[in-house]
C-alpha cells in the first residue's frame, strides 16, 4: 500500500469494500429470515369477510348456527380439538379471558367427536359461549386452519381482523387481541 | 377342524353379516381410486401444492390429516368439473401463495424470480470489467511469477524435520 507507483490513489479505493458490504447485507437478510417462524403462514383471509358456515352446536346437534347469527359484535373464534395437546396448554389462558366477558368467545371444534369434545370441556372447563361442531374439518379449511389451536378475531361486520396461530398466551391477549378489540369497540 | 355343522353355519352367517356391513361402509366411502383419471389429475395438482403441516412435503405426499382432507376436497372439486386453476385458487384463497411450490410472478416475488439471474449478471459484469482493466495494464504492474523458495511452507517443514532428525539425544 506504500507503493508510490500506484496511480490515482483515491480512484477505486473503496471498491474493495463492496463485497464486504454485500456480505453484511446478505448476513442481515439471512439472520432476519432465521428469526422468522416458518410455521406461521400469513393468512390471506385477514381483512376479508369470514367464510360463511352453518354448523350444529357441539352441545346440541339440532341447533345450527350460521356466521350471520354471530354478526353485530366483534367475537373471538378459537379453533380447538380434544386431541390437540397445545389446546390444553392455552386453555387456562382462554378460560381467564372468557371470564372477563369482553367479547363472545366461540369455539370451532375441529375434526373431533362430540363425546371426546364434551368430555374434554367437562374436565378442563368451558370458556366458550358456544362451540360449533366441524366434524369433517371443511369449515376449518375454509378458515385456512392448518394447525390447532388457531384463534381468529372477527369484527361486527363479519370481517376477520386478526389470526393467531398456536396457543394463546397472556402476552398475545394483552398486547395484540385486547388492543384490537378496544379499537373495534371504539 | 372338528367343528360341528351348526357352529360352522353360525360362523358363515356371521361372516356374511360382517361382509355386508363392510360393503355398506364401502358404499358410503367409495374406494379413492374409483376414478383413475380424476385420481391422476388430483395427484398432479396436489404435487404442486405445499402441505402446511409438513411443510417440506407436497399435499400429494403428506399423510397429515389436513393433506388427506385437501386431497379429498380436490377430488370433490374435480368431480364437480372444476378446472385446475379454480382448485389452485381455492387453495391460495385459504392458505395464501405459501401453498404454491411455484410462486407466482408478482412485485413482491420479482427478486425471488430474477435475483439469481441478477447476481449472475453482476458477477459476470465484475469479471469482465476486471479482466478488461487488467488487460489494459502495463506488464510491470504485475509481480513477476518467480518461485520464492523461502516462502514454501513444505520446504520449511522439510528443513525443520531434517534439523530435528539431525539433533542428537532425542527419542
Amino acid at each position: 500500500m506504500t507503493n508510490a507507483n500506484d496511480k490515482g490513489p483515491t480512484r477505486g479505493r473503496l471498491w474493495f469494500l463492496i463485497p464486504l458490504a454485500a456480505f453484511f447485507a446478505l448476513a442481515v437478510v439471512l439472520a432476519v429470515g432465521l428469526k422468522r417462524d416458518p410455521r406461521e403462514v400469513p393468512s390471506p383471509l385477514i381483512d376479508k369477510p369470514a367464510p360463511k358456515f352453518a354448523l350444529a352446536r357441539l352441545d346440541d346437534a339440532t341447533r345450527v348456527v350460521r356466521l350471520d347469527d354471530l354478526r353485530g359484535k366483534a367475537f373471538i373464534l378459537n379453533v380447538w380439538a380434544s386431541w390437540c395437546v397445545a389446546c390444553r396448554e392455552e386453555h387456562p389462558v382462554l378460560l381467564d379471558f372468557a371470564k372477563k366477558r369482553a367479547v363472545p368467545v366461540y369455539g370451532l371444534n375441529y375434526k373431533d367427536t362430540r363425546a371426546d369434545a364434551g368430555a374434554w370441556l367437562a374436565r378442563f372447563g368451558n370458556p366458550y359461549d358456544a362451540s360449533f361442531f366441524d366434524e369433517d374439518g371443511r369449515v376449518g379449511i375454509d378458515f385456512g386452519v392448518y394447525g390447532v389451536p388457531e384463534t381468529f378475531v372477527v369484527d361486527g361486520n363479519g370481517v376477520i381482523r386478526m389470526k393467531h396461530i398456536g396457543p394463546l398466551t397472556p402476552d398475545v391477549l394483552a398486547n395484540k387481541i385486547e388492543p384490537l378489540l378496544k379499537k373495534l369497540d371504539a | 377342524m372338528g367343528r360341528s355343522a351348526p357352529a360352522f353355519a353360525r360362523a358363515l352367517v356371521a361372516a356374511v353379516v360382517l361382509a355386508a356391513g363392510a360393503l355398506a361402509a364401502a358404499k358410503e366411502a367409495p374406494p379413492e381410486a374409483a376414478d383413475l383419471a380424476i385420481e391422476a389429475r388430483m395427484v398432479r395438482i396436489t404435487s404442486e401444492l405445499r402441505c402446511l403441516v409438513c411443510q417440506n412435503q407436497t399435499i400429494a405426499d403428506s399423510n397429515a390429516g389436513l393433506a388427506v382432507d385437501l386431497r379429498r376436497e380436490t377430488r370433490d372439486m374435480l368431480k364437480q368439473g372444476k378446472s385446475d386453476a379454480e382448485i389452485v385458487d381455492y387453495m391460495t384463497a385459504r392458505y395464501g401463495d405459501f401453498v404454491l411450490y411455484r410462486p407466482p410472478l408478482r412485485a413482491t416475488t420479482a427478486l425471488l424470480w430474477f435475483g439469481p439471474a441478477l447476481l449472475l449478471l453482476i458477477g459476470g459484469g465484475v469479471l469482465v470489467f476486471t479482466l478488461r482493466r487488467r488487460s489494459r495494464m502495463a506488464a510491470d504492474a504485475f509481480d513477476p511469477d518467480v518461485e520464492d523458495d523461502d516462502l514454501d511452507p513444505l520446504d520449511d517443514a522439510a528443513a525443520t524435520a531434517a534439523r530435528s532428525a539431525a539433533t542428537p539425544g532425542r527419542g
